[in-house]
């Protein structure tokens, strides 16, 4: 078995974008805080780099260990005749991996990253009730065992890799930026964390009411969507150079897929919230920006700019009318619209490959996808791709986390909530120089 | 109900892999795909209707 490299161009383009990927973590750092309440915003930060420092170790640990990287040892068995190569069998600790710039060192750097996106994004959805060390204690869980097993089926060679090559199912699984390996997967279990911790206190009233609990800062929350899209541009041109076999030249069709899907998106929930409210809507502006650049992530490489200008506008609709949706008729309490932005957002991405994308092009002469063919099956592989997601994904991560909280609970006290989890869990506030006022600290 | 809406979305999942593994053309396949993801659809409703909040809990 050759390990593959990548030309000395490819990999210092590759460690360009590898570089560029933190600042999606950034953005959304600053999202989850500004949608959040004052009182926990030191919180939320400090959870998103504890999150980031835990997913960080724990991959370098065991993540990649099951994770894998096309090429590399796995463990398989057979079925019908075919191969079904379900999870990686390299070394813990990164051992045996050579930092020698080779694909395989790249993908573990861009997952080192990749896999603390993807644990941050339940923060926002538990946000104002979530506990530090549970938080930590349910990001070991995400980068140990959920994100390298779906991450490998993917990316590492897997079974979903493989529908292609084994069944003709177009070119197998395709999600070239994580669109369901990072955002799905981390929409989904955000989804169980909100249903494992419940509303926050006052949410859902006896008399059938759901107050909105606004935000505390939109200016956090429009700047974060300004970093997030570097972050997002990094994000899908490293990932189609190490997992699609991109050429550095495909970015630039990829870089401007990235931004027309975040405009048309942003720009759809700024119009749909405007007609509904009469101004536009700064939160699901900035939800509907997100999740364009979400929904953009599968296929970014695979379409052209007027399909990714569909993409972004249909996932900046459907956010606006899911976040409204899942808080009142589902009653659940996503403050940071994690669930809708990232999950949903993430599935449309992958329906939408399965719909609009076309091979081959980021190897070709004129680096264009016009004039090239879908592949048939195309659109079974990425339902197969979802049904995974939803049938086995999501209970796998829900019942990980249900069991830890039976263990250690996650929600915070209700002394703790009625505080702020800054003053409860950090014992300073975020914004210190506010005025205090003592009914805060009295039962209600 | 819980625990069944999480069963029958393993149950539609296992269903999607059947399909792909046993299933040769492609219309039958399809068509037990989507017939496995309808099952994952019915559980993922009884979840949710699960993790509605109680009226005598709401405060």
């Amino acid at each position: 078995m050759t390990t593959p490299t990548l030309a000395d161009l490819s990999t210092v383009a590759c460690l360009f974008f590898i570089f560029l990927t933190p600042l999606a973590a950034a953005g959304l750092a600053l999202i989850n805080a500004g949608l959040g309440r004052s009182h926990s915003a030191a919180h939320i930060l400090m959870a998103s780099l504890t999150t980031l420092s835990v997913a960080a170790l724990v991959y370098f640990a065991f993540g990649f260990g099951w994770e894998g990287f096309t090429g590399g040892p796995f463990h398989a068995f057979t079925l019908s005749g075919k191969q079904w190569n379900w999870i990686a069998a390299e070394p813990f600790f990164f051992r045996k991996l050579a930092a020698d710039g080779s694909p395989a060192y790249l993908s573990a750097l861009l997952q080192v990253f990749c896999v603390g996106l993807a644990a941050m994004i339940p923060l926002g959805s538990g946000a104002d009730r979530w506990r530090l060390r549970a938080s930590c204690l349910s990001t070991a869980i995400l980068a140990a065992w959920t994100y390298p097993l779906f991450a490998h089926w993917v990316w590492g060679g897997g079974w979903l890799a493989q529908l292609g090559a084994n069944y003709g199912l177009g070119r197998g699984f395709l999600d070239v930026g994580g669109a369901g390996t990072i955002q799905v997967l981390g929409g989904l279990t955000a989804l169980s964390i909100t249903w494992i911790l419940g509303p926050r206190r006052g949410k859902y009233s006896a008399d059938g009411m759901a107050p909105a609990i606004p935000g505390h800062n939109a200016v956090l929350v429009l700047f974060g969507c300004m970093l997030a899209l570097l972050g997002w541009l990094g994000l899908n041109c490293a990932g189609t150079i190490l997992f699609a076999g991109g050429e550095p030249a495909g970015s630039a069709l990829i870089a401007m897929n990235t931004i027309l899907a975040g405009a048309a998106a942003a720009l759809t929930a700024a119009f749909i919230t405007n007609v509904r409210f009469g101004k536009p809507d700064a939160s699901l502006t900035a939800n509907g920006w997100v999740a364009g650049l979400v929904a953009s992530s599968a296929a970014c490489a695979f379409v052209v700019p007027a399909e990714a200008v569909v993409i972004g506008s249909v996932a900046g609709a459907v956010v606006t009318f899911c976040i409204e949706w899942l808080e009142l008729k589902l009653e659940v309490d996503d403050p940071g619209g994690a669930v809708s932005v990232h999950a949903i957002g993430g599935l449309w991405g992958l329906l939408a490959a399965g719909l609009f994308a076309r091979f081959p092009s980021m190897d070709a002469a004129s680096h264009s996808v016009s004039n090239s063919a879908g592949a048939p099956g195309q659109w079974l592989a990425q339902v197969i791709g979802v049904a995974t997601l939803v049938g086995f994904v999501l209970p796998l991560t829900y019942g990980l986390n249900w069991l830890l909280n039976r263990i250690y609970p996650y929600r915070v006290s209700i002394e703790g909530e009625r505080q702020g989890l800054d003053l409860h869990e950090l014992g300073a506030g975020a914004y210190p120089e506010f005025i205090t006022h003592t009914e805060d600290f009295l039962p209600r | 109900m819980r625990f069944v809406g999480f069963l029958l979305m393993l149950s539609g999942w296992l269903l999607v892999l059947a399909a792909v593994v046993l299933l040769g053309s492609a219309g039958a396949r399809g068509a037990f795909v989507f017939a496995g993801v309808a099952v994952e659809a019915l559980g993922l409703v009884l979840v949710f209707r699960s993790h509605l909040i109680p009226r005598e809990d709401k405060r």
